[in-house]
């Protein structure tokens, strides 16, 4: 089958794009405009070395546990969310935050699914044991609002897509309503408490992280009880002055949603057994 | 066990080990923390101590932070950061070095402090006229540069500020007159740096100075508090840079547009060299809030923005200070500007642009070797300027670090992060950012010095050898105070006292120094270009007219030689074009060289 067939089929079916794909081709994207339009890059040497060593670990990983070589774009995407996110003069950060983001899908499981998002888990972890050499992007990248609005529209309309959208959504929301609580018992500006929501580092947080398909809950209302809940213990980091609050947030609260829908989905599947059972 | 097992135990160890990176690269890092029993042991062991020794000297300047705008009182003390100056002279020609320092609140007086050859200075700024200059509506003090803009052999005073810019006229040693009035300067600018410079070389220094806030903003009468940055990384609603042809009658004519260097880029520090051999200087701009800039001079006729072709212009950072230095004895300028590195919060990592194999004349190539020498990881910097503390012949780095050091155990890092994540309008806007409350932002931290090992690696010595110094550090400037041949600093802090440093050595290593009179070139012979061969290299130095953070360091050029006594010789460019070379010079002393006309 040519291509080009291959093509026309999917157009047809409204699946031009398939969706392991969308990530990558959404991050990618929001890198390139990024950069050429504010050189948000330190240089990309750094960049290649974390998409390098996150391929190179995957392969090498999966391989070594598997036996088989697997689809690499995930691990493309933690590569270039480090190499986005990690801020340092040195290029060995880069490529630890890479490949530790990696290696924590192969070690922290549960019942054969991991339990941190890669990239969330690595930046976490390079913030706690290496914060002398390096730091996570806080910073805007320009002052173009039109640039961020349209960074958030194509990232929402791509998540829309892959059903994932209620997320980031209800994310936002619970942001700025703590924002508001976070400004009336602090008494600074609300426009202060609001800011970091339009930087760059919420929007790889917003659009990427919090909705990884393989680190989060399955049902709507869990995505969206997770995604307050997480906004929340983000309040609580914050009246800490912890800098990185989401990362930390999601770090604590990713892998319990999944352990608590593990167990409740247990729970359910005893009750239904039983229930089978005393019917027949 | 099986094969699988072994797998996963394997993956296991391999992750855990991953944590480990960091702490064992943290032992491959070159300090040393070893605090030494005495002088001698660290002299033996460093070449060097640096004692501190202001109170020995009788000077007890302090200074005064400006209180602004009670708009912005709620964060006056990170916008009221700078001010702390230091530049050294020789003011009445009798061959001590002398140095004048800024203060910056309202009231508050500046100081010229006058050696006394006996290793005392007095405070002669009061009756010599160059004292009472932060008078209220008049802005207050940034910095001070000398040089001889009427070439009549003694230099004259030009006190950049953020209000009225100032230029004193030196009547040959005994005194100042103000010459502002009709000098034909900006009659407001909130000025951050200032460089003498003679860009046509047409034997007059001409004068660069940079701003920081718009001019357009009177900070202590303020009608918006739409004053800061409009983004923390690619600002550009900065003050412009200012660039005055000097007359040669007293006046000077803004030909800032004609040239091309009209940009607003927050302008922290500038410095000039002749960086392509071109015969003319080039200007470097390190910029908060944005990239470096590098103008490339054409020929006298303007300047060519060149930082991106150079590799300089790309990543936006906080430029603090600009100094060049010849760190690998090879004929090169490397250029050394300071950033911000705050662990956990933000490491922009200090810049050395060094040049690259493919760099020519032609086309600049600058590649960043901060990390690969070992000098980016710094703090809040500031100041950041290569002096020989050793005489071994290669250059050494001392940098200045701190911002704000208040209440202790607190931090406005957060509140900080917080708003510089925003977009323009929330950042732009003073009201949007918090309150400080007497909250320290990256204070208490100290001074880095940095040792050569003349292979291209830097060692942090900070700790031990005197000089550890952690006040808001801002300025610092060397000179050779009580002309033994070995370069003292003189540090100017925020808000805080000045502290001066006499370098201690054992004598073993030789020196060098030559102080340049031009003739058809400015009688300052700023700009010159001095290559020194020695002991089978080439070591570049340049006669500067301003550098480093709101500094001047001494006119004399000075070479440390190491152990060797022979010299082959020194060659020397004068701005002019003439080129003069000395052969054999002998060491350890001082020559005075008076331009060669005619010859």
């Amino acid at each position: 089958m040519s291509i080009l067939t291959a093509l026309k089929e999917r157009r047809e079916s409204g699946k031009l794009i398939p969706r392991q794909y969308f990530a990558p081709l959404l991050i990618t994207g929001i890198l390139l405009a990024a950069h050429i339009s504010f050189g948000i890059l330190d240089s990309y040497q750094k960049l290649f070395t974390a998409i390098g060593v996150a391929v190179a670990t995957e392969l090498v990983l999966h391989k070594a546990i598997t036996g088989k070589f697997r689809n690499l774009s995930s691990a493309y995407v933690s590569g270039i969310s480090a190499g986005i996110l990690v801020r340092s003069p040195l290029m060995w950060p880069f490529a630890l935050c890479a490949a530790i983001s990696i290696a924590s899908k192969y070690v922290l499981r549960y019942k054969g699914r991991h339990l941190f998002n890669p990239t969330n888990f690595g930046v976490v972890a390079l913030i706690l044991i290496a914060s002398d050499s390096a730091a996570i992007l806080s910073i805007q990248w320009g002052n173009n609002m039109w640039a961020m609005f349209i960074i958030w529209i194509i990232g929402l309309i791509s998540l829309w897509k892959i059903n994932r959208l209620n997320i980031t959504l209800v994310y936002i929301s619970s942001f700025v309503l703590f924002a508001w609580v976070r400004s009336f018992y602090t008494g600074d500006p609300f426009l202060a408490e609001v800011a970091p929501l339009t930087g760059p580092m919420y929007q790889l947080f917003a659009l990427f992280m919090m909705t990884d398909p393989k680190t989060t809950v399955k049902s709507r209302t869990g995505q969206n009880l997770v995604a307050f809940t997480i906004a929340l213990v983000e309040m609580f980091f914050r009246f800490g002055e912890a800098v990185y609050a989401p990362f930390y947030a999601l770090f604590i609260i990713g892998p319990i949603a999944l352990l608590i829908e593990d167990y409740l989905q247990n729970q359910n599947e005893g009750k239904e057994k039983k229930e089978t059972a005393s019917l027949s | 066990m099986e094969r699988s097992k072994l797998i996963q135990i394997g993956v296991v160890l391999f992750f855990i080990s991953l944590f480990a990176v960091p702490t064992v690269l943290k032992q491959l890092d070159d300090i040393d923390l070893n605090i030494y029993d005495n002088m001698d042991e660290v002299i033996e062991r460093y070449g060097f101590y640096l004692e501190e020794s202001s109170g020995l000297m009788n000077v007890d300047f302090v200074h005064q932070r400006p209180e602004l705008d009670e708009k912005i009182r709620h964060i006056n003390p990170q916008i009221a950061s700078v001010g702390a100056s230091v530049s050294i002279v020789d003011f009445n020609n009798n061959g001590l070095q002398d140095f004048y320092l800024t203060n910056s609140e309202y009231g508050s007086k500046n100081a010229l402090y006058m050696n006394l050859g006996d290793g005392t200075f007095r405070d002669v700024a009061e009756e010599l006229g160059v004292s009472d200059i932060n008078i209220d509506g008049t802005g207050v003090s940034m910095g001070a540069i000398w040089g001889d803009i009427n070439n009549n052999g003694y230099d004259d005073l030009f006190v950049y500020k953020w209000g009225r810019q100032e230029l004193y006229v030196n009547n040959e040693g005994q005194g100042f007159t103000n010459v502002t009035d009709r000098a034909g300067l900006p009659e407001w600018m909130n000025a951050n740096t200032a460089v003498w410079l003679d860009y046509n070389n047409n034997g007059y220094l001409d004068l660069f100075i940079g701003g920081y806030y718009h001019e357009q903003f009177n900070l202590w009468e303020l009608e918006t508090t739409r004053i800061m940055p409009d983004s923390y990384e690619y600002a550009t609603n900065g003050g412009r840079n200012f660039l005055f042809e000097n007359q040669g009658d007293g006046t000077f004519v803004d030909v800032t547009e004609d040239v091309g260097l009209d940009t607003r880029m927050w302008t922290l520090a500038a410095a000039a060299a002749d960086l392509n051999d071109s015969g003319y200087p080039d200007i470097v701009l390190a910029n908060d809030y944005g990239a470096d800039e590098l103008f490339i001079n054409q020929g006298g006729e303007s300047f060519k923005s060149d930082g991106q072709n150079a590799g300089m212009g790309f990543i936006p950072k906080s430029g603090m200070s600009v100094a060049f230095g010849d760190i690998t004895n090879q004929g090169r300028l490397a250029i050394y500007i300071t950033n911000i590195s705050e662990a956990g919060v933000l490491m922009q990592g200090n810049n050395l642009w060094v040049p690259s194999r493919r760099s020519t004349s032609e086309q600049l190539r600058m590649r960043n070797l901060a990390s690969n020498m070992g000098v980016d990881i710094g703090q809040w910097g500031y100041g950041g300027q290569f002096i020989d503390l050793n005489n071994n012949g290669n250059l050494d780095l001392y940098v200045a670090n701190g911002f704000v050091s208040d209440e202790p155990n607190t931090d406005y890092w957060y509140d900080y992060a917080k708003v510089v994540g925003g977009n323009r309008n929330v950042i732009i806007d003073a009201n949007n950012w918090p309150a400080m409350e007497g909250r320290t932002f990256s204070g208490y931290q100290t001074n880095k010095i940095w040792l050569n090992n003349g292979s291209g690696r830097f060692r942090d010595v900070s700790a031990s050898v005197g000089g550890a110094l952690d006040l808001d550090s801002r300025s610092i400037a060397y000179a050779d105070l009580d002309n033994n041949g070995t370069l003292d600093i003189i540090v100017a802090n925020q808000n805080g006292p000045v502290k001066i440093y006499k370098n201690h050595q054992s004598g073993e290593n030789n020196w060098i120094s030559f102080k340049l009179e031009g003739v058809e070139s400015n009688k300052s012979a700023i700009g010159a270009v001095l290559d020194l061969y020695w002991a089978d290299k080439q070591k570049k130095m340049v006669v500067s007219g301003g550098d480093a953070f709101s500094s001047q360091s001494q006119r004399a050029v000075h070479f440390g030689l190491g152990e060797y006594r022979d010299i082959e010789k020194v060659e020397i460019r004068w701005p002019s074009g003439v080129v003069q070379e000395i052969e054999n010079p002998e060491i350890n002393r001082l020559h005075h060289i008076v331009e060669p006309v005619g010859t």
